[in-house]
């Protein structure tokens, strides 16, 4: 792939997602676009460039987009995460929504589907509290092909034993043939819907925890603000926000701060935390 | 350093999941049947068992059954690994005993995954 081709496709993705794709993800883009060209009756990458410069047909950018922005996911990846959210946020909700009998829950990104259904079942552990109570998860990615995938709730083997513990396999799945469905009752409990990041945030409406896991890392520094500014209004006072375990707010945002001692969870940036940082920059 | 004991009839997997757990630091012993797999249960317990279910002379289920019933026999962590791939046979493991199950093939994310859950790492 030449560097014309390289630049073509990275500023279009980065346009329509916010990815950034270093002169070095050039495998990277070749490996996931090689299927796209095959779908489109091209042989090469280098073929689908063409194609887009001579047609930019939607369907084809979309594809392409998605093709790049589609990641890995895991049941209760990295565990921590979903222990505090057990442990610590669902204790402060069901504390200070009791009035209310509330809560909405956004997973930004979800890919297939793993992290809001992995909610959804810790929730569904707790019913008998939540009992009346109107229960919310949000989930959304800018790709309407892994959403479709998320919606059907149907994993592979190896997705089911990753992060996924035996008892929530048994209580939770049923085997159809070598594929694992999801029970309905917890993919009712989940609202898909495509999203892309670099819109207004505010059409979602109002949430008391966010997860954005491992979605940051690919964007540059003006749009990481944006995305964290934004999700900071949607945030409510007491909310929570969740992101990655290589992931910051630090230098990039003042509207959120790191939770002390709850590694990954942010909260709004209390009045006299902002000045403190204000004078120290 | 944590101990595991490895039990498969087959050679290959035993040096394929020993490879893996050494890697995660744990002290491996092995075992190619059930009967010898109790053998070195009562020499010394283990604080992890990686077991498998089909194996000749005594299976992985029968092993285990009789695990738990051992003085001290509560201790180890004991995770199924399998080709036995049903909800029948998983639900049976758990029954019995098990903390986890593992569904072959396995590679090094699914075994580093499953030990995580249930606290070995």
């Amino acid at each position: 792939m030449n560097t014309d081709v390289f630049n073509q496709l990275s500023s279009l993705v980065r346009e329509r997602s916010g990815l950034v794709l270093t002169p070095d993800k050039g495998y990277l883009l070749e490996s996931r676009l090689l299927p796209v060209a095959r779908k489109w009756a091209q042989k090469s990458v280098d073929e689908l460039s063409a194609l887009l410069r001579s047609k930019p047909d939607p369907k084809l950018i979309r594809d392409i987009v998605e093709a790049m922005t589609t990641n890995e996911s895991f049941f209760f990846r990295d565990i921590k995460p979903f222990d505090q959210f057990k442990s610590l946020v669902l204790p402060h909700l069901l504390k200070k929504r009791a009035a209310a009998k509330s809560i909405r829950i956004w997973s930004a990104a979800c890919s297939s589907g793993q992290e809001p259904y992995s909610l959804a079942m810790i929730l569904n552990e707790h019913k008998l509290q939540l009992s009346g109570w109107k229960v919310e998860i949000i989930a959304t990615d800018l790709s309407t092909e892994i959403l479709d995938k998320a919606r059907a709730g149907q994993y592979s083997q190896f997705e089911v034993q990753r992060g996924l513990p035996i008892q929530l396999l048994v209580k939770y799945f049923k085997q159809e043939g070598d594929r694992w469905q999801i029970d309905a009752a917890i993919r009712s409990m989940v609202a898909f819907r495509p999203f892309n990041l670099l819109e207004d945030l505010g059409s979602l409406g109002r949430f008391d925890v966010i997860f954005c896991r491992n979605v940051l890392i690919y964007f540059d520094q003006p749009t990481k603000a944006k995305v964290l500014d934004g999700m900071s209004r949607q945030l409510a006072p007491d909310g929570h926000l969740y992101l990655g375990g290589a992931e910051t707010v630090l230098g990039i945002t003042d509207k959120l701060q790191p939770l002390p001692e709850h590694r990954g969870i942010y909260v709004q940036a209390t009045p006299a935390a902002v000045p403190a940082r204000a004078a120290a920059g | 350093m944590k101990s595991c004991l490895i039990v498969d009839d087959s050679r290959v997997v035993r040096k394929v999941a020993r490879r893996i757990l050494e890697e995660l630091q744990f002290a491996i012993e092995e075992a190619g049947d059930g009967q010898i797999a109790m053998e070195a249960c009562k020499r010394h317990m283990p604080d992890a068992i990686l077991l498998d279910w089909n194996m000749p002379v005594m299976d992985g289920i029968e092993f285990l059954r009789e695990l738990r019933k051992m003085n001290g026999g509560g201790a180890p962590i004991v995770v199924f690994c399998t080709t036995e791939n049903d909800l029948g046979h998983i639900q049976e493991a758990v029954a019995s005993g098990a903390n986890e199950y593992i569904m072959k093939p396995f590679d090094t994310e699914i075994i580093q995954s499953k030990f995580q859950q249930v606290g070995l790492l």
